[in-house]
């Protein structure tokens, strides 16, 4: 009797022992698959903590600090908002402010008033080449700046430059003179981002229904009124858009003037934008502190003037997307 | 939701540490690091077999990245004391903000010792790598003895001979407008180079450039004034070709005979023969700065950070990067790298002729100048001091701003900047 129980309890315990690992492994898979969306996420989360989340929150920390970098994290010492107090009062610094609008105007400006047009005539007037047109125009946005910059620095030579040779009358030194640094440095960032602005303008105009244009052509509207008072009302929420791209863009503009003006060049103080003087305050000066509170008023500058955009006429825009 | 992504965030952490561990062991089998630039990895990458020589059980791992990013990445390394090398090598621009910043070990305390070297380079070199606080930070390895290096056959051309050039800045400037009418060559690439130069002249013994032994701001001593003047007549008599250093207009002016002079460091003599003008081999020749001035421009150094792993092999390799005279001598027949080593400048070596020089003994007079550039004091704002004067300096010959001004504004920006 005693017998026949255990060897029934024990058949009872082999039949469960793989029940129960079986269900332990279905627990474990459950748990894993539980776990695997984490997994194939956290790459990138792991990624924007360390090379964006934890950069940006220590530059809040930086710009409240006195830091010679080259002293080590030991040097830092707190001093509050005196960076930001110093930031403002140098002259440099409001120097390539005054730089940095002048830019954003004379290349931004003419990369819309172009653009808009020039989008027009391409989705009305090519038929087969458009492609190709577009993407004459989209290249110099690909190009690297490096390359962009020897190519303009050679264009742009005083006495060997192709454009010198071609226009009338003295020599011209585009990168050595104040008065032409600035001019000659717009015309590339305007070069470099038409293309862009194009592209947009062409995606918005597709999805203009051909029917208004028809409409338009019966009602006896030339092609200009046509682009006037037709694409254009129905641009405005992709102008509002690439307008906003332009102005984040053009304050921060660094790269074409610091790769085509040397930094000891006379000239150098003349096309020195917020960020170029940010990353001269951290590299040429060591004083890291202000850079960072040079690039958080750069960040508050940016932010009150894409409001002020979005008020202007972005309300407009997005109410015409509505419609 | 948070638990199993910090649990998976911490198995990634031990999966990095543990593939980023034996990377750490092989570097302990005292392997030392040299982080530099070229040209003067070249100096290094020569020496080597010399080095394994004399110590074959220190290897030598260099890396060289490009000048500016070089001197980013070591700002960025001594900032978080991470990535440092055992041995880093500075560029003269940086030297004075670099030591100032007290990143580096100072050599003249035990186990260095440098004291006992004092006398083996040039004076004004250990001025260069000594911060406030009297601490060596850095030991010299090649200098640039300040030169007039100007076109023997050009100057010929304009009837003028090499004492119009040098004997002062006035008969300089009329031996220029000279030139550029026979020859249409320019004397001077920019006139900053004139400002550059002139501000150094009249130095009390221990006084820097742009700041005094307390820190003070002496931007607008005469000294400056007369520079400002200087370089703005030279600019306004047309005998500058307006060229920044290193453009392709610069580089093209020396091909095509229309920069027919340049005060720099003697090493440019080496870089005209190698790159910048080959063609015009035997043309030039080396003449004293003008107005009995001597001044240094340029130079490299070796230090040692505070947080490197081996000092002690480091300070081995940077004695015989510097003090070793036939790594020196070595440095100077392969590179044209003018030694800071009087041991090695006193070799028959220095004394043979310059082929690209017109057979001029050039390696006596760039002895003869070392010897005599004064120990000028650096200070760790220098480079942005430079800056400001520049910027002001361009002020006056572009928009025809008052000198005055423009040296008071660059004082206060100094001031203002230099704050802390």
């Amino acid at each position: 009797m005693n017998t026949m129980l255990s060897s029934e309890s024990a058949i009872a315990a082999s039949e469960s022992a793989p029940a129960r690992a079986i269900a332990r492994a279905a627990a474990r898979r459950r748990r894993l698959r539980k776990l695997a969306p984490y997994a194939f996420i956290s790459p990138f989360f792991i990624l924007f903590a360390v090379f964006g989340l934890f950069p940006l929150l220590f530059s809040i920390w930086l710009s409240l600090h006195q830091w010679d970098a080259a002293s080590g994290l030991a040097a830092m010492h707190w001093v509050g908002l005196e960076n930001y107090k110093y930031a403002v009062t140098d002259p440099w610094f409001s120097k390539s402010l005054l730089n940095t609008l002048w830019f954003a105007l004379a290349s931004g400006v003419p990369q819309h008033l172009v653009a808009l047009p020039l989008a027009f005539f391409i989705h009305m007037s090519l038929k087969r080449s458009r492609n190709f047109v577009v993407g004459a125009y989209f290249v110099p946005y690909v190009t690297s700046s490096v390359a962009i910059a020897l190519i303009f620095t050679t264009l742009f030579s005083k006495d060997f430059g192709v454009v010198n040779a071609i226009l009338p009358g003295p020599p011209i030194d585009w990168l050595g003179d104040s008065f032409w640094a600035r001019p000659a440095i717009a015309f590339v960032v305007f070069w470099r981002y038409l293309g862009w602005n194009v592209v947009l303008y062409l995606s918005a105009l597709q999805v203009i229904s051909g029917d208004l244009y028809e409409a338009a052509t019966l009602d006896g509207a030339s092609r200009w009124q046509q682009f006037r008072f037709v694409a254009l009302p129905l641009l405005k929420p992709m102008m509002f858009f690439a307008i906003t791209l332009t102005l984040i863009g053009n304050l921060q503009l660094f790269e074409e003037p610091f790769i085509l003006i040397p930094p000891d060049s006379g000239v150098a103080t003349d096309v020195m934008t917020t960020a170029m003087f940010m990353y001269r305050m951290a590299f040429s000066d060591g004083d890291f502190g202000t850079a960072s509170a040079v690039s958080w008023l750069l960040f508050f500058l940016i932010a009150a003037l894409t409001y002020a955009n979005g008020r202007l006429f972005g309300k407009e825009g997005a109410s015409d997307v509505g419609r | 939701m948070s638990k199993p992504f910090l649990a998976i965030a911490f198995a990634v952490a031990i999966f990095l540490t543990g593939a980023l561990a034996p990377a750490r062991e092989a570097r302990a089998a005292t392997t030392i690091t040299l982080a530099t630039f070229p040209d003067l990895d070249r100096a290094a990458r020569a020496a080597l077999p010399r080095w394994h020589a004399l110590h074959p059980d220190i290897d030598v791992r260099i890396v060289s990245l490009q000048y500016a990013d070089h001197h980013n990445a070591m700002t960025t390394a001594l900032a978080t004391g991470s990535g440092l090398p055992d041995v880093m090598a500075v560029d003269f621009k940086f030297i004075g903000k670099f030591v100032g910043s007290g990143g580096f070990e100072d050599l003249y305390q035990p186990p260095y010792g440098a004291g006992a070297l004092r006398d083996a380079f040039v004076p004004y070199t250990l001025a260069q790598a000594t911060n406030a606080k009297g601490e060596l930070g850095a030991l010299p390895a090649d200098i640039g003895p300040g030169t007039l290096l100007y076109r023997a056959d050009l100057v010929a051309k304009a009837g003028l001979v090499e004492a119009d050039l040098t004997r002062d800045w006035d008969s300089f400037i009329a031996a220029g407008i000279k030139l550029k009418t026979a020859t249409g060559a320019c004397i001077l690439a920019s006139s900053t180079d004139i400002v550059d130069i002139v501000i150094r002249s009249d130095l009390p013994a221990g006084q820097g450039i742009y700041f005094d032994r307390n820190g003070k701001v002496l931007v607008g001593e005469p000294r400056f004034v007369r520079a400002f003047e200087l370089g703005r007549r030279a600019h306004q008599a047309g005998i500058d070709a307006g060229t920044t250093m290193w453009t392709n207009e610069w580089v093209a002016g020396f091909r095509s005979d229309r920069i027919a002079g340049q005060m720099m460091g003697a090493w440019l003599a080496g870089h005209l023969k190698n790159w910048l003008a080959p063609a015009t081999a035997g043309k030039w020749r080396s003449a004293p700065l003008p107005g009995g001035l001597f001044a240094s421009y340029g130079g490299s150094f070796y230090a040692i950070p505070r947080h490197a792993q081996h000092k002690a092999e480091a300070w081995q390799f940077v004695r015989f990067m510097t003090a070793d005279r036939q790594t020196q001598l070595d440095a100077l027949t392969q590179f044209g790298n003018f030694p800071a080593l009087i041991a090695a400048q006193q070799d028959p070596v220095v004394d043979q002729p310059v082929a690209f020089l017109g057979g001029q003994h050039a390696g006596v007079l760039w002895r003869d100048t070392a010897a005599r550039v004064p120990a000028i004091p650096v200070d760790k704002y220098d480079a942005m001091a430079t800056d400001a004067v520049r910027a002001e300096y361009q002020n006056v010959i572009a928009r025809g701003k008052d000198i005055h001004e423009a040296l008071a504004d660059a004082r206060w920006l100094i001031e203002h900047r230099a704050r802390r």
